[in-house]
């Protein structure tokens, strides 16, 4: 069994993926970050990310499958769920070995498991479209912190910028202590530490006049769309779990 | 703005308006292309309230003063209850705030009738013509059409919103009369017919112009309410029927009537809202729209109601065994999506992956196919398969039986019957 231990990022994958050829490896196992749990008797390669050799990677991938698949294949890796690197390398050595394009093959246990990735990555970038909160800051930038299950801040640019084309925002992720930030024309990641602006006294006293109105008008138009005979309190749990809540202002 | 004025008509005219049970906001293309706020392509719910409904709209009254007086309503006439109206600013103001926080897709502006039904309209109509050219909104609006509004009126409503509705309140003429009096069915009908022409000639005229403006991009529905009358299912799926296919709706709504009113025409205040036979009427509606079912296939004369113990696709395969067992590797897309088990989804990936290779057990369970209750009507690449001669009785003792909780059946450690 040879380990490989890449960077993380989606080239150090592709890089992993030139390495277990150019060495003509069979029993592999792929593992992201400097995790250095060595078994014995076992062979640690540790991958130096590449770009020639992604590229050359990417360049025979983009024969065996569609750009739609190759999409699918980087929406999984952002998951970062530990062990299924060893999905996204099954799944290549897959594409690779057949004549014919696999991404429909559902009866494929690698298919079908990054088919099931890449759906728990949609609905938690769908959840986070919808969960965003912003607060309408003092210099009217409107600011979100959100704290996803998996790393989508990528997916979410288009979907934002393409929304709120006149109004700066940024959007934070508390987890991975990155955000996404707007300014009229552009959008960049940003890494700035946001310690200080997370303490709620601060965020508070930042307001812009009139954000304390809106969200009370917001969590009173919220009881007031509830309908008591109706209650349902398992459907709600199904659909706004509780760990999202700290960012809803309805929920505040 | 007075916070406290403004946070008491909020209060009243949203728990006015929750009845309306359309909240869709998906169906519109606008496009965000004039750099200004906003888009509406995809529905997005953006909160839930504890009943388990989804919020995706600013869903208000513009006022819940009404001239009429329809018993099933709360903002009657002869209710006494507190009154309020919005201006049009005040309302603009609401839906260009909540958006900008990304609390909402936008805007369902309903309205109890005050004066007459061309007042009423006008104000509407006005609101969504302010968002969209003072404010360069480009979020979804959905305005509730008035019974008798005057078409140019509705004609101006489609060009600024995404979606009109007209409610149809009672799915049958007999209980629209017994219910709401001051109402007719014509006036009802009248703007969706005018609707659903304006729609198809602003479709033409798309074809041949690329300028043509948006008309009612996502179309029009409308909704009605059971339980506050004696309607069985099917004549509820026929209304629904006769409407999408001839006004080309979008949607029909059912709303589980939740008895608001003392009154001696309506079911009695203590009355459950029928919120299971709600969710079988949403059900079949799906059968009709995207499984290619026939309304009398799923309810007729001697099935008058929806069962409410299992689902009308599950009912439906029960009552018409013959037409089973379906071979998963050779049926048509149509027939396996009439597998109880077996969703949209997973029926369109059968058909991707058999082309593969012929499909077993275990990669039915891979695809989501739900075997608990697809086994009993399958056949696939193995010789396991239902073998025993069920009757339909049977097969749903043995379905419920294994499905008090869906949670349950995934507990590991549990033996799977394949």
């Amino acid at each position: 069994m040879t380990r490989l231990i890449y960077d993380g990022t989606f080239e150090g994958l592709l890089t992993a993926i030139f390495e277990i050829y150019a060495h003509k490896l069979t029993r592999v196992s792929l593992q992201r970050g400097e995790n250095n749990t060595s078994a014995m008797f076992e062979n640690v390669i540790i991958v130096k990310t590449d770009e020639v050799r992604a590229g050359r990677v990417l360049k025979g991938l983009q024969k065996k499958l569609s750009p739609s698949g190759i999409g699918r294949l980087y929406i999984a890796h952002l998951a970062e769920i530990a062990g299924d690197e060893n999905t996204l390398a099954g799944f290549i050595k897959y594409a690779f070995d057949s004549p014919v394009n696999i991404e429909k093959n559902f009866g494929n246990k690698y298919v079908q498991r990054v088919s099931e990735i890449v759906g728990m990555m949609r609905r938690e970038k769908h959840r986070m479209e919808a969960f965003v909160r912003f607060q309408r800051l003092k210099d009217d930038i409107y600011y979100a912190g959100i704290e996803p299950d998996f790393n989508v801040l990528p997916l979410l640019n288009r979907h934002f910028k393409n929304r709120y084309a006149d109004q700066k925002w940024m959007i934070f992720d508390s987890k991975r202590k990155y955000g996404l930030y707007y300014d009229l024309h552009d959008t960049q990641f940003v890494t700035i530490d946001f310690s200080e602006a997370h303490n709620p006294a601060n965020v508070v006293s930042s307001f812009n006049a009139g954000e304390d109105l809106y969200q009370r008008l917001w969590q009173n138009y919220y009881h007031s769309a509830n309908i008591p005979a109706r209650k349902n309190t398992p459907l709600h749990l199904r659909h706004i779990p509780k760990r999202y809540w700290k960012h809803l202002t309805e929920k505040f | 703005m007075d916070a406290d004025r403004i946070k008491e008509k909020l209060n009243i005219l949203a728990d006015a308006a929750k009845y309306d049970v359309s909240c869709a906001s998906s169906g519109s293309n606008r496009k965000n292309s004039n750099k200004g706020l906003g888009d509406a392509s995809n529905g997005i719910c953006h909160s839930y309230t504890e009943d388990g409904r989804c919020v995706s709209l600013l869903k208000i009254l513009l006022t819940n003063h009404c001239i009429f007086d329809c018993a099933y309503c709360v903002s009657r006439k002869s209710n006494d209850i507190k009154r309020a109206a919005f201006s049009v600013q005040e309302v603009v103001d609401l839906t260009i705030n909540f958006y900008r926080r990304n609390y909402i897709e936008g805007l369902f502006l309903s309205s109890g009738i005050f004066k007459n039904a061309d007042y009423t309209m006008e104000r509407l109509v006005l609101v969504a013509k302010k968002l969209r050219t003072e404010q360069n909104f480009n979020g979804y609006i959905h305005l509730k059409t008035i019974p008798g509004a005057s078409d140019d009126l509705m004609r101006l409503a489609g060009l600024y919103a995404d979606r009109l509705s007209v409610n149809l309140e009672m799915p049958t003429e007999a209980g629209l009369k017994l219910l709401a009096p001051d109402k007719s069915r014509q006036d009802m009908i009248n703007p969706m017919r005018f609707l659903k022409n304006e729609l198809i000639q602003y479709a033409e005229e798309k074809k041949l112009f690329k300028s043509t403006p948006l008309f009612a991009p996502a179309g029009q529905s409308t909704q009605v309410i059971i339980g506050a009358t004696r309607e069985n299912d099917v004549q509820i799926l026929h209304t629904a029927d006769h409407f999408y296919k001839n006004y080309n709706l979008k949607r029909v709504y059912y709303s589980g009537y939740v008895p608001v009113l003392a009154d001696k025409r309506l079911p009695d205040l203590n009355t459950a809202v029928p919120m299971v036979r709600e969710n079988r009427l949403y059900q079949a509606d799906w059968l009709l729209r995207f499984y290619g079912f026939n309304v009398n296939e799923i309810v007729d004369q001697q099935n008058p109601m929806l069962d409410l113990d299992i689902d009308p696709k599950l009912s439906w395969a029960i009552r018409n065994l013959h037409a089973f067992p379906v071979d998963i590797n050779t049926a048509p897309l149509q027939m396996i999506l009439r597998v109880p088990g077996i969703g949209r989804l997973s029926a369109q990936k059968i058909v991707g992956a058999r082309k593969f290779a012929r499909l077993n057990w275990e990669q039915l369970k891979i695809i989501g196919v739900a075997t608990n209750r697809a086994r009993y009507f399958i056949t696939c690449n193995s010789n396991d398969f239902e073998r025993r001669d069920l009757t339909g009785t049977r097969i749903k003792q043995f379905i419920l039986a294994g499905s008090h909780s869906k949670y349950l059946r995934n507990k590991p450690g549990q033996l799977s019957i394949f």
